[in-house]
């Protein structure tokens, strides 16, 4: 049997290919956020940022493949690990929780399904940027100069879209979970790879909870810090209008590129 | 009449069982895998036996009633073995060991068994720890040791207090290697119930699945049974509570002889007894009584204060009083009946005042509780689950409880039966200790047979039989032998009676501790022979067996093993009674040292010490099944000729 | 004392079980649980009831035997005992007790509270122990274990193997079994030589006995009447790691003739 085969038909291999997928997908998490952290500066921070991905095809697009393939890899581990896992308890027990066990660590499977649901909100959110589900409009309507050129305004997109109540919710709901996966999953990473002994798990388990702490703090930040209008209120406000059809309403959309 | 040919070779001592070996016939390689034993039992004994035949090249078939091998009771063994390796540089050599364990078993052992126990106990070591089990280390990272009961020197090995537990999976790993290997055949939830005789040699057993009741016959080329020992016929023991004596009581009734059945051996360190309901007495390890000192009131009406409350100028530290040179080591038989002297004496202490305080106080002082807790952690956190008591804080109570038996099948040098092609190997076999048997030597003495002993011993038996050519199982006798089995559980079952199984268990119990507990004398055995045999009539016309034939079924299961021993009981009784002496754990209190004795005035005993009496009973009594339940059974002896030592009074003083 | 006992009750794996309810005679809190059960079994006994099938043998924590799962925990409520060490005093009168077998694919029930659990002896029976012959050991102080390790290895190898690590885990997963054997023997100088293909032969034998996989949620720890550590789980990940990156024995080549 070559490696890939011994690694995928055993329950550890499995868990291996789990821990170090999530911990590549732990890694996309961390440095998606730093990217974004900049919508609390200048609009032109994010832009410039959103604009250099996008100036880079061939990365960026290996980097999609590469995170594609991680997270496939994570959830199909995942999902056949789980039906494993159901499977040697074919009988359940008359009530009550699994004794000693976190309610995280008993929902990793829920948690890590919503975080794939609101993967793909995210996704047709804003990279595909579907227009029926925002709740506000067409966000390929949005654009900005940078350097003389027309690019797309990632800060507007993200001003304007977290005006919307239900939409900060589900985000809101997506990194508490995200938080709930992360909390128990970081640590557990280690433990799947064998990094732990008693010394170390402690310090393992501190980690865990600070970084999703962490993580936690500063996605809910973006989503809540624009919806209690502390970041970009009025750069909504002149923006909202480009969304609208300029023949419907020429009037107000002077004043918007006036602010620029 | 039986033979009991002893077959003990000739020569010095310490070149016995060298000799032997070279002089045993071998079994060519080829041949071996044409012979099957069978070996019922995979506790040290049984396990390792397996193995290592398995190992030699023999088909091996293991039965054990437990679901798994590596339940046995050997599991429970806390304290630890010993072996003469006299790594601690304390004077201990195989001599001594020998020494000491016909010593401890007050001359009521063979000389050439014990001595070639002592021989093989260091290869004990060598082979345990190979097999990796986790004994306990000094920091240079070589084995540490412990001294126990009855020794001068540490010579026992151990692994915290689990030692049994460690050796026992180290056998059942030997075990489980050549299961995987396919030399061994597990059958687990297999019980024993029958010996198949075919012209006078054990061909076979027959046994039933626990599981799904269904009876097989197995046949071999030589029976081995390491069944364990039989203790439980006192219903409340430190034995586990599926521990029983059928496969022995069985083959017993197929011809085998029993040696010396009333050797019991009753533990001084156990958990008092808390009430009716109670179903096992926990041991507390002997390994305790080197840091804890014994100690009862001196006046009775001490007994109802609180420990803390009696002055230390009011306690009887009653083992440093009468046995100033073992003190609290004093061997078990000793330590035991010292506890119950006092007791009788009316200054037990606890709410039914059978109890004794085993105090750590002065240990706490000296070694701090740290490393009090570190020798003995665990010991006082299962004494606390039991009583709810802390042993850091109050001395524990204990009392002596039935641990052990000397008693068993009766064997020769090979440990072959008088039924010749049955082996019996560790605590169900008579042989190597005596009238008492020492901490920490049934652990060695069970891998000594198993590893080293009948695996050198059982070529010269099947030399003698043709390869191949062992007796097929629709064979008569294999035939009978079922039927009786299916006979039995029918009857069983059938029988409407009112009482359940384990009643009889306990009214059997009590019968057998008050008439042959830990003194006995000749109006109190007569009377325990008469009740016990009336209970061995009521229960068969009164026992109550719920359940089906063809289902796992406990209360069947239990029926049948207590049956047996209400009769083994009676059989006891009788021993005890024929064997008109002392001697170990066998107290008959007609024969004692008196303060004019001249021993008890040359200070080498104490007055109520056990009094062997040498011209008349240096044997080993072998009973003989007479065909019959209520038929007296027949009496057969082995004399104990002693060439190396000198049957003395044994002086712990 | 009085308690009421819900128990399952199944006569053999080909029939469904339920729950039955029972009143306790009049009991003693110094009572362990099982002896408890011995009481209300008598009592089904003298009242023409089959009694209920339960496991036990030692009855102090040692063998590994007793099972049932105790209001939702194998073991009932205390830390580190085994049910024969659980005392009724730890529960009180009025109570309702709800007692369980241990569930799980790879422990199929054989009647009420029993379950069968050969499934641990076949994993060790693939690669649990040494290979060493009787006879061929060196002398027992010629290869020194550092105590440290000795220590550890103890703390893995007093495993009782119950099973308790199985039932309490919610995907029935045995790696706290499986840890525990193969770090003991990983930990002593003697399991080296077959260190790793013994961790791939267990977990191999633990996958196909239809265990289910860890996902670290320390339920075994809490429950297992020894608290062997998580700790042991890792270090058998770590070794299986290594095991699968060394892929299968290159066949041996044939000895020498002569
Ligand atoms: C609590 C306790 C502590 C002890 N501590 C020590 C100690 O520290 N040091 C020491 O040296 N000794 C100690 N002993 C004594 C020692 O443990 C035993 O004497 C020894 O382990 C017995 O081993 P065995 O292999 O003969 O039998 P067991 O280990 O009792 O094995 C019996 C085997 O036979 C099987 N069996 C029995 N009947 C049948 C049947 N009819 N059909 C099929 N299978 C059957 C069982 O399944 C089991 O596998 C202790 C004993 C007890 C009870
Ligand atoms: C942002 C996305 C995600 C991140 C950062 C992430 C991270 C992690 C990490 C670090 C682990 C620990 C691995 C281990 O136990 O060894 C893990 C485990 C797991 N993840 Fe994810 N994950 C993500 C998405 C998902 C998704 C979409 C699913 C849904 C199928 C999922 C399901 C699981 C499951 C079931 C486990 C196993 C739980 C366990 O072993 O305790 N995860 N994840
Ligand atoms: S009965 Fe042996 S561990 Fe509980």
């Amino acid at each position: 049997m070559n490696l890939c085969q011994r690694i995928w038909n055993s329950s550890l291999g499995k868990k291996y290919v789990m821990a170090l997928t999530g911990a590549a997908l732990f890694a996309f998490v961390v440095g998606h956020l730093v990217g974004n952290l900049q919508v609390f500066g200048p609009p032109e921070l994010i832009n410039t940022y959103a604009h250099f991905l996008k100036s880079k095809p061939a990365l960026l697009w290996s980097a999609r493949l590469g995170l594609l393939v991680m997270v496939t890899l994570h959830i199909a581990s995942a999902v056949t690990l789980s039906a494993m896992n159901k499977a040697a308890r074919p009988e359940p027990y008359a009530g009550k929780a699994a004794y000693g066990s976190t309610a995280q660590s008993r929902y990793m499977l829920v948690s890590g399904l919503v975080i794939l649901a609101f993967v793909l909100y995210h996704l047709a959110h804003f990279t595909v940027m579907l227009p029926g589900i925002n709740g506000v409009g067409d966000f390929s309507k949005l654009t900005t100069t940078l350097e003389g050129h027309a690019v797309p305004d990632a800060y507007a997109m993200m001003v304007l879209g977290f005006q919307v109540w239900w939409v900060v919710l589900f985000y809101l709901v997506a990194q508490g979970l995200l938080f709930a996966h992360l909390g128990h999953g970081l640590a557990s990473m280690f433990q799947s790879l064998g990094f732990r002994d008693h010394t170390w798990w402690p310090r393992i388990q501190c980690f865990a909870t600070l970084a999703s702490i962490a993580i936690f703090v500063g996605y809910a930040a973006i989503p809540l810090g624009i919806f209690t209008r502390v970041v970009g209120v009025d750069y909504a406000e002149q923006k909202k209008f480009e969304l609208r059809d300029a023949t419907l309403m020429p009037e107000k959309a002077p004043a918007a590129k006036e602010a620029k | 009449m039986a033979t009991l040919n002893s077959n003990i070779p000739s020569g010095p001592l310490d070149q016995k069982w060298e000799h032997h070996k070279f002089s045993t016939k071998l079994i060519n390689p080829a041949n071996k895998r044409k012979y099957k034993i069978i070996v019922v039992g995979a506790g040290l004994a049984g396990a390792s036996a397996s193995a290592t035949l398995a190992e030699l090249g023999y088909e091996v078939h293991n039965f054990v009633f437990h679901d798994s091998p590596r339940r046995a009771h050997s599991v429970a063994a806390q304290g630890g073995i010993n072996a003469a390796k006299n790594y601690q540089n304390d004077g201990d050599s195989v001599h001594r060991l020998f020494y000491d364990t016909i010593k401890g078993g007050d001359f009521r052992a063979r000389e050439a068994n014990v001595h070639r126990l002592a021989e093989v106990s260091v290869n004990i070591i060598d082979q345990c720890a190979a097999q990796g089990v986790p004994f306990a280390r000094e920091y240079g990272g070589l084995l540490d040791n412990r001294s126990f009961g009855g020794a001068q020197v540490s010579r026992t090995f151990y692994a915290r207090g689990q030692t049994g537990q460690q050796l026992l999976l180290g056998a059942y790993s030997a075990l489980n290697k050549m299961i995987g290997a396919g030399g061994v055949k597990s059958y687990t939830h297999s019980e024993m119930l029958d010996l198949v005789v075919v012209d006078g040699h054990a061909k076979g057993i027959i046994v039933r699945n626990l599981q799904t009741g269904e009876i097989t016959r197995h046949n071999g080329d030589a029976v081995v049974l390491a069944t364990g020992g039989y203790g439980n016929v006192y219903n409340l023991s430190t034995y586990a509570r599926g521990a029983n004596v059928t496969a022995s009581w069985r083959a017993y009734k197929r011809g085998a002889c029993f040696g010396n059945p009333c050797y019991t051996q009753i533990h001084p360190t156990c958990i008092p007894v808390s009430g009716d309901y109670q179903s096992k007495l926990t041991l507390m390890s002997e390994s305790l009584r080197n840091d804890g000192r014994v100690w009862v009131p001196k006046r009775k009406e001490d007994c109802g204060k609180k420990p803390a409350d009696i002055a230390e100028g009011d306690r009887d530290y009653y083992l440093e009083r009468m046995y100033s040179a073992f003190g609290n080591l004093a061997p078990r038989d000793i330590a035991s009946r010292a506890a119950k002297t006092v007791c009788d004496e009316g200054r037990g202490i606890g709410e039914t005042g059978l109890g004794v305080y085993l105090d750590f106080s002065a240990a706490i002082a000296r070694l701090g509780e740290d490393k009090v807790r570190e020798r003995y952690g665990n010991l006082f956190s299962m004494y606390h689950e039991i009583t709810n008591e802390s042993a850091y804080q109050t001395p524990m109570r204990i009392y002596p409880a039935v641990h052990y038996t000397m008693g068993g099948l009766w064997v020769d040098y090979n440990l072959m039966s008088n039924v010749p092609g049955l082996f019996v190997l560790g605590e169900a076999n008579f042989s190597d200790h005596g009238a008492n048997r020492l901490g920490a030597s049934a652990l060695m003495q069970g891998l000594s047979d198993g590893y080293f002993v009948l695996p050198a011993t059982i070529s010269g038996y099947l030399a003698t039989q043709n390869p191949g050519k062992r007796p097929a199982t629709d064979n008569g006798s294999f035939k009978q032998a079922e039927e009786n089995v299916q006979t039995l559980t029918k009857r069983m079952l059938g029988n409407k009676g009112k009482r359940t199984p384990d009643s009889f268990h306990k009214e059997l119990g009590k019968l057998m501790w008050e008439y042959c507990g830990m003194a006995r004398n000749q109006a109190g055995l007569e009377k325990g022979i008469k009740a016990i045999g009336a209970l061995r009539e009521e229960y068969w016309k009164n026992v109550s067996v719920l359940g089906e034939a063809t289902d796992w079924n406990q209360s069947l299961e239990r029926a049948d093993r207590i049956g047996d021993f209400i009769e083994l009981g009676e059989l006891m009784c009788r021993d005890a009674l024929m064997r008109e002496e002392s001697c170990g754990g066998h107290f008959r209190e007609e024969y004692q040292y008196t303060p004019d004795d001249p021993e008890t005035k040359q200070g080498l005993v104490n007055p109520g010490d056990v009094k062997r009496r040498d011209d008349q009973f240096a044997y080993v009594a072998g009973w003989e099944y007479a065909g019959a339940a209520d038929k007296a059974p027949i009496l057969n002896k082995e004399p104990l000729v002693y060439e190396e030592v000198k049957m003395s009074t044994r002086s712990y003083k | 004392m009085k308690v009421f006992l819900k128990v399952w009750r199944q006569k053999n794996r080909n029939t469904p079980g339920t729950f039955k309810t029972y009143t306790s005679p009049e009991l003693n809190e110094n009572m362990s649980f099982l002896e408890m059960l011995d009481v209300v079994n008598e009592d089904l006994a003298n009242n023409g009831e089959e009694p209920i099938a339960f496991d036990h043998d030692c009855r102090e924590g040692i063998c590994g035997t007793c099972s049932l799962v105790i209001d939702g925990k194998p073991h009932g409520p205390h830390r580190g005992v085994a049910t024969c060490q659980t005392y009724m005093r730890s529960f009180k009168n009025g109570d309702e007790i709800v007692v369980e077998p241990f569930r799980a694919k790879a422990f199929p029930l054989i009647k009420d509270l029993v379950c069968d659990r050969k499934s641990f002896d076949r994993i060790q029976q693939v690669g649990g122990f040494i290979t060493v012959r009787t006879g061929a050991a060196p002398d027992a102080n010629s290869i020194p274990v550092p105590k440290e390790n000795a220590d550890l290895a103890m703390d893995a190898a007093q495993c009782i193997g119950c099973g308790a690590c199985v039932a309490a885990c919610k995907n029935a997963s045995a790696m706290l079994f499986v840890a525990a054997k193969v770090s003991h023997l990983g930990l002593m100088p003697q399991g080296q030589p077959e260190r790793y293909k013994r961790v791939k032969a267990m977990v191999t034998q633990m996958d196909e006995e239809g265990f289910g996989a860890c996902t670290v949620t320390g339920s075994c720890e809490a429950v297992c009447p020894k608290e062997i550590s998580l700790d042991f789980i890792a270090r058998m990940n770590r070794d299986y790691a290594v095991a699968l990156l060394k892929g299968d024995a290159k066949a041996a080549t044939s000895g020498g003739a002569g």
